[in-house]
């Protein structure tokens, strides 16, 4: 069975996400924390969940891992109901955790998240993976913001999950502990696991995602690659139709990116007027010409004043 | 592999039972770990006790070498219950409402953890501070108060105030979903001292106005007591054992059962 649902590509193969949302609304008191999500998570994909705090991140991530209940709408993971038992043993969880057990020392901690599992990784593998073979006798409360990171990152890894949630993984982090936590994401993606990533910091999904999907108040409200989503965040769409070849178009300064239908352009590009004067220069009979800014500025005026301040790297 | 795993049906694999008993006694293990390092929450369940049992049942006490003896014989049953009590309270209620407000228990429900066993935890723990202190009263008693009791008595005082933790530890774990965890230690303490002292724990019940002892017969410190007060052979009570019994069942059903409903209430909320 396997071998046959694994040669049909996603797009016909609903069964390959390992994730989904269907009109999923949560809210909470006055607060629409979700509404109308629709997601989907694919196998062995790293997706980053990108949005401001209080954009409904970590409420999503609660629902997919059943923890709280949909007003409406519909959540399967692995093709159940998340709330069901059974997925808890698939999937991983680092979660903002406002205090950990202190006094219980880091080989401690993933020894008891280790005797939940039935086959959990050994944990001395567990303690590589993470970083923390010189760490395993100390109390948590004995380490720093970053290593204590690193203990949660190991607590989700211990049942070897096929699908983790780290939510806000590298908050508070220095720019060297959120390499590190990077490099351990992505030996994880490398061995084939499936990842949901929230963060908040644009460079960081950049950095890591397969694909990002940008919530805002609640909604999506962009999904694309890292490229895709990059450029709609920095820069302004210019749409237009021209006898331009693509080629042409492609080569002017501050194009990001060009898709084309026909005669018909959307362009992303940094800053509208530079490309649109070197564009009237070279076609004066251009039509339809209409600039529009991505969309995202509310969304991205968080993402990038963080993106800035944390040195952009 | 992944592609495989996709396709499987989820079903919960089946634990074996030695795996079941591993995993509660380790759930357990770094429960009681956890508590006895922090020195203060030992200190502040074990050491009050016994401070308060040195000075009502030595310090404060007549010479009379007999009064003296039997006084410190019956502040072992009430200052026991007393101490029981704040373990047990201390140990499910604050632990409890910490743990569910700071996000390290909803980490653990994401788990595969049984929930079963995180309770069982806590109640293994509450029983093990519930002998000791039990064992340190009954030290103090026989070293400096001439306590003389035969040790099958002994024995079966320690034995109510360890078992003294379902009780106590089923209402812990209903105000651990009331209280918020900045103000869970001023709730169980807002409780636990009107409790101790309106149960007869402070002065012993037949001193108490008669409205009182009648408030007490509500009370669960009450009915421990008074089966700690029969283990030691000081009781006056009316009731029968399983009059005591009873209730105590009784009260432990009505705490779990409002622990569930709050339990429920929580679901989807921002606690975990």
């Amino acid at each position: 069975m396997s071998a046959a649902t694994a040669s049909i590509p996603y797009a016909v193969s609903p069964a390959l996400n390992v994730a989904q949302t269907r009109c999923l609304t949560k809210t909470y008191g006055s607060v629409t924390a979700l509404r109308n999500v629709e997601m989907e998570l694919r196998e062995g994909e790293l997706l980053a969940l990108l949005g401001p705090n209080g954009a409904g991140k970590t409420t999503l991530v609660r629902m997919l891992l059943g923890l709280a209940s949909p007003d409406s709408g519909r959540v399967t993971v692995f093709g159940a109901d998340p709330r069901e038992e059974a997925m808890r043993y698939r999937v991983g969880a680092m979660l903002q955790v406002a205090r950990v057990p202190e006094t219980l020392k880091v080989r401690e901690h993933i020894d008891l998240f280790s005797s939940y599992y039935p086959n959990p990784l050994p944990v001395a593998e567990i303690l590589r993976i993470a970083g923390l073979e010189e760490l395993k006798d100390r109390r948590f409360g004995e380490l720093s913001g970053g290593q204590r990171q690193r203990v949660l990152f190991a607590i989700s890894i211990c049942g070897d999950p096929d699908l983790l949630f780290l939510d806000e993984p590298t908050v508070g982090l220095d720019v060297e502990a959120r390499r590190l936590m990077w490099t351990q994401i992505r030996a994880l993606v490398a061995r084939g696991k499936t990842v949901l990533l929230t963060t908040h910091y644009l460079n960081e999904a950049d950095a890591l995602a397969d694909r990002i999907l940008v919530l805002q108040h609640g909604s999506i409200v962009a999904e694309g690659t890292p490229a895709e989503i990059k450029a709609r965040a920095i820069g302004r769409q210019v749409r237009f139709s021209s006898q331009l070849p693509i080629e042409e178009i492609r080569g002017i300064a501050g194009v990001l990116s060009v898709r084309a239908d026909r005669q018909k352009y959307e362009l992303q590009v940094q800053a509208a007027e530079p490309v649109v004067r070197e564009l009237l220069k070279r076609d004066s009979w251009l039509s339809d010409l209409e600039v529009t800014s991505a969309g995202l500025e509310e969304a991205f005026l968080a993402l990038t004043q963080n993106h800035n301040s944390n040195g952009s790297n | 592999m992944a592609a495989t795993a996709i396709t499987t049906q989820l079903a919960a694999p089946q634990r074996s039972l030695r795996n079941r008993v591993e995993l509660f006694a380790k759930e357990a293990k770094y429960e009681v770990l956890k508590n006895i390092r922090i020195p203060i929450y030992a200190a502040s369940t074990i050491v009050f006790p016994l401070m308060f049992y040195v000075l009502f049942g030595i310090v404060l006490r007549p010479n009379n070498p007999v009064n003296r003896s039997e006084d410190a014989t019956y502040l072992l049953a009430t200052m026991g219950t007393f101490g029981v009590m704040g373990a047990s309270l201390f140990g499910f209620a604050v632990s409890l409402a910490m743990e569910r407000g700071q996000g390290w228990l909803q980490l653990k429900r994401a788990s595969p953890m049984p929930l079963a066993a995180y309770f069982t935890a806590k109640l293994v723990s509450a029983m093990l501070l519930s002998g000791a202190i039990a064992l340190a009263l009954l030290a103090i008693g026989y070293t400096f108060a001439h306590v003389r009791l035969a040790p099958a008595r002994a024995a079966e005082l320690v034995g109510i105030l360890v078992m003294a933790a379902i009780p106590f530890g089923a209402m812990g774990l209903a105000l651990g979903y009331i209280a918020k965890p900045n103000s869970a230690p001023a709730v169980v303490n807002l409780i636990y001292l009107p409790l101790s002292f309106c149960s007869g724990l402070w002065i012993p019940i037949f001193l108490l106005p008669k409205f009182l002892r009648e408030v007490a017969r509500a009370l669960p410190p009450f009915h421990i007591s008074q089966l700690a007060l029969r283990a030691v052979g000081m009781s006056r009570d009316a009731y029968s054992v399983s009059t005591h019994m009873e209730a105590l069942a009784g009260f432990t059903l009505l705490f779990l059962g409002l622990a569930v409903v709050l339990y429920r209430r929580d679901e989807g909320q921002l606690y975990g």
